[in-house]
């Protein structure tokens, strides 16, 4: 049993190390964006404004829309690590994250210690790490790298790993932003089943991307944000149109 | 992983519950111990990475600068060295960590930033892999109090167990000057140098280098000075006295009011830091 439900939920970025004064000056001034001033007379960027939405068992949602939209915020505050200035939300569900693939990630340790570190990092102990490194291990396919350490790797090594670790702990919720994409085809196209095993049961996948092509092949809804709103929410077919035969043909090969 | 019960969170905007969250966050850093260990010792050990002493150039520098300044300031105060070095080994080695310590706390969350906004993590673990890495240090030194009073043959008494309690108050002084400092200096980035001009006044007029007799009659204020009190809680039961009730009296008192202040603090603001950071 998995849920999110948010209902008038609000973050505001207060603009804490810039000049204040002039920055509100030169800003406020034109302003109809999402610049404001909040009571205590300080600048805030309202990166979410009164969101409200219900992602129930077995829903795949992508959130889309255009640079600064607030889709990575609304994936960070899902996660918990901002909390909202106004509103409510509930979240059922153990939740793994995959905002920032590097976060929490040593760069001098192996694939395996990393492994072991990240398990830490959830309250688990070392032990229970090093079976989770075997489960990783299987997974990643990356071999003898797993234990060389991950300065080293690429950037899509780096991915796998990230992916390998987010999804070895069976969240039942996964927040998922874009850059998974990095990923080769064959990757993906494990990456891809796994995924689909994992939102089959009683799960949630919410990905922030602006790959149309990921979105109709992933997702069964779509919640289209715009100046940190909602503006459009509902089923992929309805909320991205028809799939359009000159937008499939311009898609890689992935 | 074992089956287990669907965690619920909930988070009211109207109702946001602040002291329950910074319970729940002061219990589940502790019982992260584990990770901060981990943190903590891959501070050190990535720092002397590669080199061939490792983390013992931390005592070996501690060492050299033992040796310089012990002889130098026997002369300049005209002390004998037997009985100055041991001293300001004793006094230089619990300066070092606490003024590492404080400094360390500035940063401990603007450093954490990656992570801090990429999961939900108890934010009392990075105040707490501050106090461990700086045990990690101090366990590098703490030994060479033994050797000079071996070389020096200082006497060590039973008062040696009261320093016991002295460091458990050092500890909970960091950990509550980590969760304090790190908002604060997470907030207004001008703080950490203020923080480090007023540490280099400190090492100046908190005894240090020199011994809180030769002030004469301002003796019974030092005290007054936080770093002192608390300094002298481990360092007067080392030196093979007790250090006196005043002193252990500010030494509680300062720590009360750090501990109060930081959790004050971080039951108020613990939700601003991701937004901080």
């Amino acid at each position: 049993m998995a849920l999110i439900e948010a209902a008038g939920l609000a973050i505001e970025f207060p603009l804490y190390h810039h000049n204040a004064r002039s920055l509100k000056q030169r800003i406020l001034a034109s302003s109809r964006l999402r610049l404001k001033t909040d009571a205590e007379n300080r600048i805030v960027v309202a990166a979410l404004r009164d969101l409200s939405f219900r992602i129930a068992d077995g829903e795949r949602v992508a959130l889309i829309g255009p640079n600064g939209a607030g889709k990575t915020t609304l994936l960070r505050t899902v996660a918990g690590v901002y909390e909202p200035v106004a509103g409510r939300l509930m979240i059922e569900g153990e939740i793994g994250s995959l905002i920032d693939p590097a976060a929490g990630m040593d760069p001098l340790l192996t694939g395996r210690e990393n492994v072991v570190l990240r398990a830490l990092y959830r309250g688990m102990t070392a032990a229970e790490g090093r079976a989770l490194a075997e489960e990783v291990a299987g997974f990643a396919g990356l071999g003898d790298f797993l234990d060389v350490p991950i300065r080293g790797y690429s950037a899509g090594m780096n991915v796998r790993l990230a992916f390998a670790m987010a999804t070895a702990m069976t969240p039942e919720i996964l927040l998922m932003d874009e850059w998974f994409l990095a990923g080769d085809a064959e990757f993906m196209a494990r990456a891809s089943e796994r995924l689909a095993r994992l939102v089959t049961g009683a799960q949630i996948l919410l990905i922030a991307t602006h790959d149309m092509a990921v979105v109709r092949k992933w997702c069964t809804r779509c919640i289209r944000l715009e100046g940190g709103r909602i503006t459009a929410d509902g089923p992929v077919a309805e909320v991205l149109g028809p799939e359009e035969e000159a937008e499939a043909a311009a898609m890689p090969a992935s | 992983m074992p089956p287990h019960a669907v965690p619920v969170r909930l988070f009211d905007a109207a109702d946001p519950r602040r002291r329950e969250r910074a319970l729940a966050d002061l219990a589940g850093g502790l019982a992260r111990w584990r990770l901060a260990w981990a943190l903590a010792r891959s501070d050190i050990t990535h720092r002397y990475r590669g080199s061939v002493l490792g983390p013992f150039w931390l005592t070996l520098s501690t060492a050299v600068m033992l040796g310089a300044l012990g002889f130098l300031y026997a002369k300049l105060f005209r002390m004998d060295v037997t009985d100055y070095l041991p001293w300001l080994t004793v006094s230089l080695i619990l300066w070092n960590v606490l003024s590492q310590m404080v400094t360390d706390a500035t940063t401990c969350l603007t450093a954490a930033e990656a992570v801090i906004r990429q999961m939900p993590l108890p934010y009392s673990v990075h105040a707490l892999r501050v106090v461990l890495r700086n045990a990690v240090i101090a366990a590098h030194n703490l030994p060479l109090i033994g050797v000079v009073f071996l070389i020096f043959g200082v006497p060590v008494g039973w008062t040696l167990l009261l320093a016991i309690p002295g460091l458990a108050l050092i500890a909970i002084a960091g950990f509550a000057a980590s969760l304090f400092l790190g908002m604060v200096c997470a907030r207004f980035r001008d703080i950490p140098p203020i923080v480090g001009s007023l540490m280099q006044i400190a090492f100046f007029v908190s005894a240090v280098i020199w011994k809180p007799e030769m002030v004469g009659h301002w003796e019974p204020y030092l005290p007054l000075n936080p770093v002192f009190a608390v300094m002298e809680t481990v360092r007067a039961p080392l030196m093979g006295g007790t250090g006196g009730l005043a002193v252990w009296l500010a030494a509680l008192s300062w720590v009360g009011l750090t501990v109060a202040l930081a959790w004050a603090f971080f039951v108020r603001f613990r939700g601003r830091i991701a937004f901080w950071v």
